[in-house]
């Protein structure tokens, strides 16, 4: 690939992602149906909460990271059901344009909308569990960051086939929460640590492991794509 | 028709696998009861290892084939591989559900409960939900090219994931025996109770290569039948 032909590789990948957004940003029904969930997911784990055994504390890193992963999933289940309506995917796929730039442009939109409905969930998430984040912020935004870019790239790839079956609001979840396993455990294991305001020397490895699974699932997403789509 | 006759004897020969291993598995049980120790802090339980291990070990090698036989279908196209992967993740299924059931069948007499969340069990359990979603995905798809595309995806991105389910599980506390056989050291395990689990490694092996070309064959001929019809 010489070099103008990555910077089209970008351009492409940029162009997709925006149409995505920009769907998005017209009618944000989607956005706000996800945002709900998000918000009734953080409700019901309040009262799902026996207050005499169980702390807030305690509790909350796990309320965080189920109510990302959850909310994660219904986000992305309408990634490619919008492609799908008008036969817009065949449109995409008859354009001259490299499969991973597109693979690259829907995984930007999805994170983008992820990382949205996430924005307006981790303050709620402060605000509802009275949790002291207060030096921690940057390290909650750093783990939620490196988390969700991994598991949207698998969940990217999943979506664009349970698009195509039967039952593929039930069938995304069933095939991606094995993904989620190992992303959630350490994000949970690093937000519990940073809430609890332990040094940043037993965060790293943690850190370090998120990261890892980013560079290998986004690679191989990548590479993968291609495949699912040609005909 | 030809095609029809070979497939039937293929099924028939695996049918005979599949006799021969469970008249082996017959010869386990007997050599495991009667001509092998009891294990003196265990007793009786630790009979099931016999079963419980070598079915692990069956289960395992399938995940692999799974695995294997989608990277070469998506390099070679050659629909006999995905006929392949999918009788191998049908055993890998049958094989699954026996070491997780054998598991806690061991575990309520040896450790007093019937189920840990111990890291091999952990990563059973992820290992079996990874084979149901792929099987959940194929019953979902009806077009055998899109169907071939998409489960060898899984297939892969499940290969991939494995090491990392691994990782997490591991960095847990385990109560699950360490390894006894294959490890650096010499085996620690008594003669006598090394040869009845390597013979049933050796039966589970027949029964895991019987299912897999009985799948196999069923398949084939399934193939050919929706050929007829068709026409």
């Amino acid at each position: 690939m010489g070099r103008a032909s990555v910077g089209e590789f970008f351009r492409v990948a940029l162009a997709v992602a925006a149409k995505d957004i920009r769907v998005e940003h017209r009618s944000r029904t989607a956005l706000v149906a996800a945002l709900a969930f998000a918000v009734l997911t953080l409700v019901i784990f309040n009262f799902a909460r026996d207050a005499a055994s169980l702390s807030r504390d305690a509790m909350a890193p796990s309320v965080l990271w189920i109510t990302f992963a959850f909310s994660g999933v219904v986000a992305l289940n309408r990634s490619f059901a919008l492609e799908r309506e008008n036969a817009a995917l065949d449109g995409l796929l008859m354009a001259p344009v490299s499969r991973g730039a597109l693979f690259l442009g829907k995984y930007l939109a999805n994170l983008a909308f992820v990382f949205a409905v996430e924005a307006v969930a981790l303050p709620l998430f402060v605000l509802f569990f009275g949790v002291d984040i207060g030096g921690a912020v940057g390290g909650v935004i750093g783990v939620t960051v490196l988390a969700t870019a991994g598991f949207v790239a698998v969940g990217t790839i999943f979506a664009a086939m349970t698009v195509r079956t039967r039952l593929a609001e039930l069938m995304l979840p069933l095939l991606l929460l094995p993904f989620m396993l190992p992303p959630v455990t350490w994000a949970v294991q690093a937000t519990a640590r940073l809430l609890s305001g332990r040094p940043a020397g037993e965060i790293a490895g943690w850190i370090r492991l998120l990261g890892l699974y980013d560079l290998v699932f986004v690679t191989a997403c990548l590479l993968v794509f291609p495949s699912l789509m040609d005909e | 028709m030809p095609d029809l006759h070979a497939a039937r004897r293929a099924a028939s020969r695996g049918l005979i696998l599949i006799a021969v291993g469970l008249a082996g598995l017959a010869g386990i049980y007997i050599l495991a009861l009667r001509f092998t120790p009891v294990e003196r802090f265990q007793g009786l339980p630790q009979k099931i290892f016999y079963i419980h291990v070598p079915a692990a070990w069956s289960a395992l090698v399938a995940f692999s084939l799974v695995g294997i036989a989608s990277a070469l279908y998506l390099w070679l196209r050659d629909p006999r591989l995905d006929l392949f992967a999918e009788s191998a993740a049908a055993a890998g299924l049958v094989f699954s559900v026996i070491m997780l059931t054998t598991g806690p069948l061991w575990g309520k007499p040896v450790w007093g409960t019937w189920w840990e969340w111990d890291a091999r069990l952990t990563f059973t359990l992820i290992l079996f939900f990874l084979f149901l979603g792929y099987r959940a995905l194929r019953s979902a798809l009806v077009d055998p090219l899109e169907r071939a595309r998409f489960s060898a995806v899984v297939g892969i991105l499940g290969f991939v994931l494995v090491p990392f389910v691994h990782l997490t599980v591991y960095l847990f506390r385990t109560v699950h025996p360490q390894p006894i056989v294959l490890k650096p050291s010499e085996p620690s395990l008594p003669w006598e109770m090394l040869r009845t689990l390597l013979a049933s490694v050796g039966v589970f092996t027949v029964l895991l290569i019987g299912f897999v070309a009985t799948r196999y064959a069923l398949g084939k001929m399934e193939q050919i039948k929706g050929a007829d019809d068709g026409r």
